[in-house]
């Protein structure tokens, strides 16, 4: 990309993100909002962060090697710390590392 | 004695602090070993200002020139802050021009940290929010510009670094699995859309996910899966 195409592009991702989290606010601001709208914001959060965890496996390999196993054992770690922990950092950062290890050093 | 709005607001994001500091790092560190120059870290982390987003666009920028299809990634991935626009109708309202910074900077966390108060309404609340927003955004900057110079100056081994999104997605799924009422949107959301993976490819996938999400959401309305708590519990009337 050129530099006016790589600053196209962000402006783009600007607006668009900033869309995504000012339309709300636009199209219900001034009365209350359909009771099927309040729903959706209910039960969408939850929804929307299964399926980012799900998109977040988009490009592991589970059909070749290494079948996902990286994944899986920094996931499982990632879980289990903060649900005994309950330590952002360091479940971020141990999962992390746990998995850039495996990736680097394990299944090369 | 009177603690200052700002103390406060600082407080309350501590541990968005460390989490952004380490993201935005990883964020920094990701850009310049992708070959782009440094100065794009601070660029990119005030005006987009999306923490999972500016990953994906580092993808996009490596990728060919293509609005259309910048766009509607964007769109994808930022979807949820849609919903959480909605949630929070009635907590910005009457935050006056306030409101413009505090949609632009509607994070993840920033939702997570700002629909977790209980505050009377005023102008108190409106400062609050917007040091909160404000503080988040700082993190944000700081830890990409530290991550974009230390990937130029140090050779990193970065291969796996991008994991730490999935971490933080991961954290953010268990935390919300612990409160009941989530469960079926968490584990729905997770199911459908590794179906739609296997079933469509990573291509086109998110598309489907969206409208088999809403599509079930909506069948399932009247039904006990998806019942609010009652009485005392978040999910219940404001």
């Amino acid at each position: 990309m050129t530099a006016l195409q790589l600053f196209l592009t962000i402006l783009v991702i600007a607006a668009v993100t900033f869309f995504t989290r000012a339309a709300p606010f636009a199209l219900f601001g001034e009365r209350p909002a359909p009771a099927y709208v309040k729903y959706l914001g209910r039960v969408l959060p939850a929804a929307l962060i299964g399926m980012l965890v799900a998109y977040c496996f988009k490009d592991t390999l589970f059909a070749q090697y290494p079948y996902g196993i990286p994944e899986l054992i920094a996931g499982a770690a990632v879980v289990l710390l903060h649900r005994y922990r309950k330590n952002l950092f360091l479940s971020m950062l141990a999962g992390t590392v746990c998995y850039m290890f495996l990736v680097q050093l394990v299944f090369v | 004695m009177k603690k200052s709005v700002a103390g406060r607001a600082f407080r309350k994001t501590v541990p968005v602090l460390v989490g952004y500091l380490f993201l935005g790092f990883s964020f920094g560190v990701l850009l310049t070993s992708s070959g782009f120059p440094a100065w794009l870290a601070p660029v990119m982390s005030v005006t987009l200002y999306a923490g999972s987003m500016q990953f994906v666009a580092v993808e996009l920028m490596l990728g060919a020139f293509n609005l259309v299809n910048t766009a509607v990634v964007t769109l994808l991935v930022n979807a949820r802050h849609l919903f959480y626009g909605l949630s929070l109708i009635e907590k910005y309202r009457g935050t006056g021009l306030y409101k413009i910074y505090l949609m632009f900077g509607l994070t993840d966390e920033t939702y997570a940290l700002v629909s977790s108060l209980e505050e009377p309404k005023g102008k108190e609340s409106t400062r609050l929010y917007f040091f909160i927003t404000l503080f988040d955004h700082i993190y944000w900057i700081l830890g990409g510009v530290i991550g974009a110079l230390a990937g130029t100056l140090l050779s990193f081994p970065a291969k796996g670094l991008e994991f730490t999104m999935t971490a933080l997605f991961l954290i953010i799924f268990t935390e919300q699995w612990e409160k009941e009422q989530n469960r079926f949107p968490l584990a729905l959301g997770v199911a459908l859309t590794f179906v739609c993976l296997f079933v469509f490819g990573s291509e086109t996938f998110l598309v489907f996910a969206m409208l088999a999400l809403l599509a079930v959401l909506t069948a399932v309305r009247k039904t006990p899966l998806v019942r609010e708590e009652l009485p005392l519990g978040r999910g219940g009337r404001r």
